[in-house]
């Protein structure tokens, strides 16, 4: 199971989470980083870790968790 | 201004910097101009080819005597464009200038650019929602309309063609004024007031053009505080921002310029030269043609490959280790892109134009709190500029030899001056 954590009040709304892993990320309606409904926990996704990379503030964290 | 007192950091006082140890560069060979015009315009100088061995750090000499330093290697980049101990305000005492043009400037902060955290927070928080991915991409079809009318016009009064002022230029300011509710009509005086900002050597000039754009953003926030809102960009600004009391009308008008001036210049100059570099590697644009499925990729590598904006300027606040040297606190910090995207150590390889490779993580765009909040927008421009001119003009060439065609000098944003084209 993989977590992820997006810190909001650092995201500066680059988008470039949702660029890496468009299965995964979206950019909510004031444009900050959100995950795409069922997708909280990666979906398996192998880009969640170039996304959490891409971002430019790193707002995004990336682990992985027992289960 | 204060320039008169920036002498700490100049080229006769760095030998009693009291620098510590074998590795501190300081004690390195002496440093290389900063910046140069390219000898190629896709590629960086060749006087930069002894920065890479000189990575992650290089000491540089500014055109005013001054010597900075100059990040080169590509996690050294990343880490320091995200550390709040780097500032961009350019008003600090001390901070490092790559022409006259930025000390000209220095009296003011850009808003964005030049303004740190937390202000800049605020400000960028204000604006984000406005360039997202969906965003960009919901604008593709409007981009596609006004790329196609420029190509439609160009293939009604051609060939030849010049491309810059035929294509390059007039797509992403169409673009840009459609998105934030400028008339294009004005296209002329602010397109012609961007260039003096950022490619004039002569101070007043640089001053004056500065003034004249605030003068006219003003007028329009001024005629849109008195009109119904519309839907684009800056008449939520006036409308939500300012006449609500919460940005006020010089800032407003600071946003105003940042927006235009970025949103058309930094593009234009991209499809300029990114068409050249196509058009002067004839079988990765074969293979493109073929493969327009590509053109994302393709994107990404060209941004990375030319850098266009090459020498971000920062100033530390406090003293920063960076493998095994210490930045100093007040001295300047300048980020050479061309070089950091060519790092062997991320890109294999790194001077081949090869979309096949991941260019992912180049540092074209900024990295950190300041990255270009364009991007996503410039991303799609590209794609449906580059993607149609390649579908059609099939037979799209240069009209003059390649040696006669004329670039930008190295003191700004990297681009064409003019590109003539026959098809």
């Amino acid at each position: 199971m993989t977590d992820i954590h997006i810190d909001t009040d650092v995201c500066i709304g680059a988008g470039q989470c949702a660029l890496a892993a468009p299965g995964v990320f979206t950019q909510d309606d004031d444009g900050f980083s959100a995950l795409l409904p069922g997708r909280e926990g990666g979906g398996g996704d192998p880009m969640v870790r170039e996304a959490a990379r891409a971002c430019p503030v790193g707002a995004i964290k990336v682990s992985e968790s027992a289960g | 201004m204060t320039d008169t007192t920036d002498t700490t950091d100049t080229i006769n006082t760095t030998d009693t910097t009291g620098a510590t140890g074998p590795t501190d560069v300081r004690r390195g060979p002496a440093p290389v101009a900063f910046p140069q015009d390219r000898t190629c315009p896709y590629q960086p100088p060749a006087a930069y080819d002894s920065l890479r061995d000189s990575r992650p750090l290089a000491r540089v000499t500014l055109y005013d005597g001054r010597v900075a330093w100059l990040v080169t290697g590509h996690e050294a980049a990343r880490d320091l464009l995200a550390d709040p101990r780097l500032s961009t305000d350019r008003t600090r005492p001390g901070y490092p200038a790559t022409s006259p043009r930025f000390k000209a400037l220095r009296d003011r902060r850009a808003a964005l650019l030049n303004v740190d955290d937390p202000e800049h927070h605020v400000q960028r928080r204000l604006l984000v929602a406005n360039f997202t991915l969906k965003r960009a991409t919901a604008l593709r079809p409007a981009i596609q309309r006004i790329v196609d009318e420029r190509i439609d016009a160009m293939l009604a009064q051609g060939p030849p063609a010049e491309l810059v002022n035929a294509f390059a230029l007039p797509v992403p300011s169409t673009v840009i004024c459609e998105l934030l509710g400028v008339p294009y009509a004005d296209h002329e005086f602010f397109e012609e007031q961007s260039r003096r900002l950022l490619r004039s050597r002569v101070p007043e000039e640089v001053r004056l053009a500065r003034d004249r754009l605030d003068a006219y953003l003003g007028a329009l926030i001024d005629r849109k505080l008195t009109e119904p809102s519309g839907d684009r960009v800056l008449d939520a600004l006036v409308h939500e921002q300012v006449r609500e009391g919460a940005v006020d009308r010089e800032e407003a008008i600071a946003l105003a310029t940042i927006l235009l001036v970025a949103g058309h210049e930094t593009t234009a100059n991209m499809i300029s030269l990114g068409t050249y570099t196509l058009l002067r590697h004839p079988e990765r644009l074969a293979e493109l043609r073929a493969e327009p499925s590509r053109l994302p990729a393709a994107v990404e590598e060209l941004m990375r490959l030319l850098s266009i904006a090459d020498g971000l300027l920062r100033q530390a606040t406090e003293d920063i280790e960076v493998a095994g040297t210490t930045i100093r606190a007040g001295e300047g910090v300048v980020f050479a892109t061309s070089v950091i995207n060519r790092d062997e150590g991320a890109y294999p390889a790194p001077d081949t134009l090869d979309w096949h490779r991941s260019a992912r993580h180049h540092v074209a765009f900024g990295f950190g709190i300041h990255q270009c909040l364009g991007q996503n927008l410039a991303r799609a421009e590209l794609e449906i500029a580059l993607g149609a001119l390649l579908e059609r003009l099939p037979g799209l060439r240069l009209a003059v030899p390649a040696e006669e065609v004329r670039w930008k000098p190295g003191d700004t944003v990297q681009g064409m001056l003019e590109l003539p084209v026959t098809w």
